[in-house]
């Protein structure tokens, strides 16, 4: 069990390293984020006004598209380098391998969350400390549920024909419930008066999706990958 | 085409050819008048579509599990077939949907989850068509996360208020209505058994092509 | 090809009956419209239509199965010839 998350860790550490080096994937999906949200938000402000539960929807279709963004792109650096190919040939549980590379893309889009969370609180007025917690635990699950997919699908086609546009053709159609879940939870927080108690009801969908998605990627990882 | 298929087509054709007479005969709902007639062809559609994808996740789970190439054939041609009634679903509900509620679509919880259901098949079809050598093991991969959704549309409509009938209309069908329904649903799995059998033969037939391809590259 | 001439004859026919039920229940006549009136005030017949909706909802359905046997009629063919000329090529 042990040796599961030690190899899962060992694989996190790597790309992080890997990653510290120039910080190439941070910087990128970070800025293209911000892009993405600015342009929803000029696109749907009206003289000033945000219309309905908008800053919810913005916020998560961003988190969404810079998910895709950072998924090919992690995916295409193994593939370059063919060590995907090596990772599979190491004495190692195909799992671990998943839950290493989950760790990965979960870091990145945090990160990108970080960043985006107070842009929207700025850009919407939009209270994120009234429920920091709620706001916090909606945010992990969905990138959770959005992630696990998002990572064996990317994986998958890491040799497909046309993966650049195969992955969001597969990825979105599958993960908008947790898109669904995420956003009204998070307009129920962003209310004019916080739905706590709405917002736990998708937070509990949410984690059910999770357990759900999660569980099937680890039990199919394997059979796809192998040739 | 093999002779069982014959049969079934023949059996196919006579339900269709006599559904009419019987959807004509059957009584108009008070509310909603002659609109509702298209609940015959709509919810066997529905049903179909729900049923022949939660077979085709199942026969992807048997195929990527196995690696049984009949399971593959299976998969594909149910795939096919989901598009196929949820494209009738899908169309046939907003003839009803505009007439009966005053608009072609709304965003509620089952309408949202029967197309997602039907969007996700596309891009299965999508991906078995471009998506180059191996795409049968992902479509499998796929499909079994579609296979996870398929409940959660039948649940759906039960937890959120909706303006879609619930599901307690079919087992509290009068018997002149339940009469109609049930022989139009015949018809449409007798078509779809047909429709099956021709789809796996095509697809047999096009592996053995595709063998005998190699078989000629290498000699 | 044969079966699928007769499938497409059959079919055809089976359209022919509820258009004739369709048929006999024509649309009723507009009444002409001197003043704007709302919905709910006007008169059951100048309502939407449902005989078009019924009938398009058929005909679609009707179509659908008729386009996706020709589908795969078609491939079936293509892929019949190109097993022959494989199977002769391979004994010659």
């Amino acid at each position: 069990m042990t040796a599961f998350f030690r190899v899962a860790w060992l694989i996190f550490r790597k790309d992080l390293a890997v990653e510290a080096r120039s910080w190439e994937l941070v910087s990128t999906t970070v800025f293209f984020s911000v892009a993405c949200l600015l342009v929803f938000t000029i696109a749907l402000i009206n003289e000033g006004q945000a219309v309905g539960d908008v800053a919810a929807g913005i916020l998560w279709v961003a988190i969404a598209f810079s998910g895709t963004l950072a998924l090919g792109r992690t995916f295409e650096r193994e593939r370059q380098t063919d060590t995907l190919r090596a990772l599979m040939l190491a004495p190692a549980d195909r799992p671990a391998l998943y839950v290493g590379k989950l760790l990965g893309i979960l870091f990145l889009m945090l990160l990108t969350e970080v960043i985006l969370v107070p842009l929207v609180a700025l850009f919407f007025q939009a209270p994120i400390v009234d429920w920091p917690l709620h706001l916090a635990a909606l945010l992990l699950a969905g990138t959770l549920g959005y992630a696990a997919v998002g990572t064996l699908f990317a994986a998958m086609l890491v040799r497909a024909r046309s993966r650049d546009v195969m992955l969001p053709i597969l990825l979105y159609p599958i993960t908008v419930p947790v898109i669904i879940a995420g956003v009204r939870g998070t307009a129920a927080l962003f209310q004019e008066t916080p739905d706590a108690a709405l917002a736990q009801f998708w937070l509990a969908l949410l984690v059910f999706f999770d357990v759900v998605f999660v569980t099937l990627a680890l039990w199919t990882f394997e059979p796809v990958m192998t040739e | 085409m093999r002779k069982y298929t014959h049969i079934l087509l023949g059996a196919a054709l006579l339900v269709f050819a006599l559904a009419p007479v019987l959807i004509h005969r059957a009584p108009y709902e008070s509310t909603m008048g002659l609109v509702q007639k298209i609940f015959y062809f709509h919810l066997p559609g529905a049903l179909m579509m729900l049923f022949i994808a939660l077979f085709a996740g199942v026969m992807s789970g048997i195929f990527l599990f196995t690696k049984k190439p009949w399971a593959d054939h299976y998969a594909l041609a149910a795939a096919e077939q989901v598009v196929l009634f949820g494209a009738m679903t899908l169309v046939t509900g907003p003839l009803w949907a505009r007439k009966a509620w005053g608009v072609w679509w709304e965003w509620d919880a089952r309408l949202t989850s029967s197309l997602l259901l039907w969007m996700i098949f596309i891009a299965y079809l999508l991906l078995r068509r471009f998506g180059g050598p191996g795409s049968d093991k992902l479509g499998a991969g796929m499909a079994l996360f579609a296979l996870a959704n398929v409940p959660f549309i039948y649940v759906s409509v039960n937890y959120w208020r909706t303006l879609h009938p619930k599901t307690t209309v079919v087992p509290n069908l009068v018997p002149p209505m339940a009469g109609p329904m049930w022989w139009a649903f015949a018809g449409f799995v007798l078509m779809s058994l047909v429709l099956f059998a021709l789809r796996v033969q095509q697809e047999e037939q096009r592996a053995r092509v595709e063998a005998l391809y190699l078989a000629a590259d290498e000699g | 090809m044969r079966i699928i001439r007769t499938v497409t004859l059959a079919l055809s026919l089976c359209l022919a009956l509820p258009a004739l039920v369709g048929a006999s229940q024509p649309p009723p006549p507009q009444p002409a419209q001197e003043e704007f009136v709302p919905l709910d005030q006007l008169p059951p017949e100048a309502e939407l239509p449902a005989a078009p909706m019924v009938i398009a909802a058929y005909v679609f359905v009707w179509a659908a199965f008729v386009v996706y046997i020709f589908s795969i009629a078609k491939r079936l063919k293509r892929l019949e010839t190109d097993l022959r000329t494989l199977e002769q090529g391979r004994r010659g």
